[in-house]
């Protein structure tokens, strides 16, 4: 048998506890995963993560789990699927699809090619590799190690300088990260024992690897954010390098012209009426969101990072590029 | 145009389903609220782990049993409860532990079963189990009779269509018909199945670890007397799923991507011939008046109606931004009004504050229970 932990040992195993110690940039990092609530951009911050690294030279590949396809469709470009695509200069996007991972990962366990074509066909092995708990995401992570590795395991493979995780969201977002953990408790003999642990250390191996956590300044997703930041120190081992709060508006109105438009707002004049309550609506959602900045500020131990609301029908590919000029 | 009240008369059930991040477990709440305050009895599930629920009902928390809400909460935000508003937190282990004791044919069985760790991952944390464990417990308290209404706000999964696909994935493995075969302690079956069994046993054994083959071996063995029951059940709780009596609504929200999720998962409603009830549309940017070409116009009234031609600039660009968005949310609710072919979806406008507490949920309320007229009025008001 032959697999993953053939391979020299790239993260050296450390203690697995959790340090917020000043850290070299964010993104000299090898791995960074990118988590938080649904619905807040996680997609959008992963891909402008990524522009930012590859502007900066960085050959960098953004992965999406679970098959999903968002990263593609920033771009507006075809389905990647399970491929490495390029979408910009240095930047790649791949969709890593659990099912295409574990037969990637029997191809480079077995050698014996007439082995492999019987077990695939076979439906107890489909049926147990898609039963037994955790091993989808399990092989996710392990298709990230891969990725990470300057030996890539899979024939002409790229290497990347950094690869950027838009994992899964909040709720499952914690059991992805801690799944390799479970897993070598569970199986604590054979070759996936040891694989699973240097998945761990991968995960825990706050030098190489960063987590940065999405937030929208609303009451839920700060108190979320807050949340996940102290779960993934607890029961993953590992600190949060970044919190990012998206959407921000800008505070285009002081208090006292809000005073002013109030005037306007209550007037005869149907559009100038309209304008002058969107300003106000805005003056409004400007003042609570840094209010809710000011919370999440005060509740995670992480640095937070403020990106612009983008007043654009769809985010796409320029947007994602705006929003990696302003990433901190 | 229908409103929430219309869409529900008459109906047992209310599953809202959607995308994370939508607003799910605030419209859930909204709903329960109204039709309480309509004068059922109401019962609200969550299964979200971040207690969001709890948080916007005013509750420090929620447990596996159902909690009636202080009637008098609503009452100082002018909702008069003429009926009862009960809400809960489903716990999927301790649903799951409860519904294994209770198709267990013995004491003895139903251990064996709770305490193999197969059986703990898989009511804990294998994907599925939150989802049938939700339905499962929709089940037991709609049989059991004591609410008018149960309104379910589905687990946050990032695809809609998980929730729809979970119970069969999990039932496919409680099953596990063809494997159980291959896992009798004897392992004599496996022989007689061929060498592509077999091998794929052992390739299988060597790639995870004996110790966990073991105790899938244990966990089939343990659950083997159960499945026939587990089937039955999970048999009821599907037909109670496409009762005429249930009614799924559609959460999204008004950008491009929430409603193509919403398309697709009505599409897949249907397919299944699950009832589906209408769409609601969360965080609406409505135009308030239409401006078009009268751009330059603007700024010179803002700017005599001010006295400040600099800040009447900022009003224009501003309202310009606001329009813009305004325009994208209508042509995407048009988008999702003609795929759905219905005229049933609801729109929430995106407030000024945002939705977390009671107050909150008095807003969101007179717009899911609003008559359409009524809904424009207030919003064309407000914009």
């Amino acid at each position: 048998m032959r697999g993953y932990s053939h391979a020299p040992p790239l993260f050296l195993p450390r203690p697995e506890i959790a340090r917020n110690q000043p850290l070299t940039d964010f993104l000299d990092k090898r791995v960074v995963f990118v988590t938080g609530k649904g619905g807040v951009g996680k997609t959008t911050v992963a891909v402008a993560l990524g522009l930012r690294a590859a502007a900066e030279g960085k050959r960098t590949i953004v992965c999406e789990v679970a098959a999903q396809e968002n990263a593609s469709r920033i771009f507006d470009h075809a389905e990647v699927g399970f491929h490495e695509v390029e979408m910009a200069e240095n930047l790649w996007s791949i969709s890593i699809d659990p099912d295409e991972s574990m037969r990637e990962y029997v191809l480079l366990q077995l050698k014996v090619r007439a082995m492999r074509d019987m077990l695939f066909r076979s439906r107890i092995f489909n049926y147990l590799a898609a039963a037994t708990p955790g091993l989808k995401e399990l092989v996710t992570i392990g298709k990230i190690w891969e990725l990470a590795q300057l030996d890539r395991k899979v024939r002409s493979g790229r290497k990347y300088d950094l690869v950027i995780v838009d994992a899964p969201a909040t709720g499952h977002g914690i059991g992805f990260l801690q799944t390799p953990r479970t897993f070598a408790a569970i199986a604590r003999v054979g070759p996936i024992h040891s694989q699973a642990q240097q998945l761990d250390r991968l995960i825990t191996d706050q030098e190489h690897t960063g987590v940065a956590i999405v937030a929208l300044p609303e009451e839920m997703p700060v108190n979320e954010s807050a949340a996940l930041e102290h779960d993934l120190r607890t029961e993953v081992g590992v600190a949060v390098d970044r919190v990012y709060m998206n959407g921000l508006y800008p505070e285009r109105f002081s208090s006292e012209e809000a005073e002013r438009l109030a005037g306007v707002a209550g007037g005869e004049n149907g559009s100038l009426r309209a304008a002058a309550r969107a300003a106000l609506s805005e003056h409004h959602r400007a003042r609570s969101q840094r209010a809710q900045l000011a919370r999440l500020r005060r509740r995670v131990e992480a640095p937070v990072r403020t990106l612009p609301f983008l007043f654009e029908p769809e985010l796409g590919a320029e947007a994602a590029r705006r929003l990696a000029g302003r990433l901190g | 145009m229908a409103n929430v009240g219309d869409i529900l008369e008459g109906k047992d059930i209310c599953i809202c389903a959607g995308s994370g991040g939508v607003g799910k477990t605030t419209t859930s709440a909204a709903i329960a609220v109204g039709m309480a305050a309509r004068g059922l009895k109401v019962c609200v599930l969550t299964i979200d782990p971040a207690k969001r629920l709890a948080d916007s009902l005013g509750l420090r928390e929620l447990g596996n049993e159902a909690r009636r809400v202080d009637p008098a909460l609503f009452e100082r935000h002018g909702i008069e409860m003429k009926g009862e508003l009960w809400a809960m937190m489903l716990d999927a282990k301790a649903t799951f532990d409860e519904l294994v004791a209770r198709q267990a044919p013995d004491e003895e069985a139903r251990d064996r079963v709770l305490g193999n760790r197969i059986y703990q991952q898989i009511s804990s944390a294998l994907a599925g189990s939150q989802e049938y464990m939700a339905m499962e417990k929709l089940f037991e308290l709609h049989t059991e009779g004591r609410f008018d209404l149960l309104v379910l706000d589905t687990p946050p999964t990032r695809n809609a269509l998980d929730f729809l696909d979970a119970p069969r994935r999990l039932m496919q493995f409680i099953e596990g018909r063809s494997l159980r075969v291959f896992m009798r302690p004897t392992g004599l079956a496996a022989k007689v199945a061929g060498r592509g069994a077999s091998v794929a046993l052992s390739v299988f054994k060597r790639i995870v670890g004996f110790d966990l083959l073991a105790d899938l071996a244990e966990f089939f063995n343990a659950f083997s007397g159960m499945v026939d029951g587990f089937q039955a059940r999970a048999k009821r709780v599907n037909g109670l799923l496409a009762d005429e009596r249930t009614c799924f609504l559609v959460v999204c929200g008004p950008q491009g991507e929430p409603v193509d999720e919403a398309v697709y998962f009505h599409r897949k409603l249907v397919e299944a011939k699950l009832p589906f009830g209408g769409v609601i549309v969360n965080k609406v940017h409505y135009p308030a008046e239409r401006l078009r070409g009268d751009g330059d116009d603007l700024v010179t009234k803002l700017a005599e109606s001010l006295g400040d031609a600099e800040l009447a600039g900022r009003v224009a660009e501003n309202f310009a931004d606001y329009q813009a968005l305004a325009e994208r949310d209508a042509k995407n609710i048009e988008r999702l009004a003609a795929e759905l072919r219905t005229r049933g979806v609801i729109r929430v406008p995106y407030l000024d504050e945002d939705v977390h507490d009671l107050a909150g949920l008095a807003e969101i309320n007179r717009y899911l229970f609003a008559s359409s007229e009524e809904r424009e009025a207030i919003a064309a008001g407000r914009a």
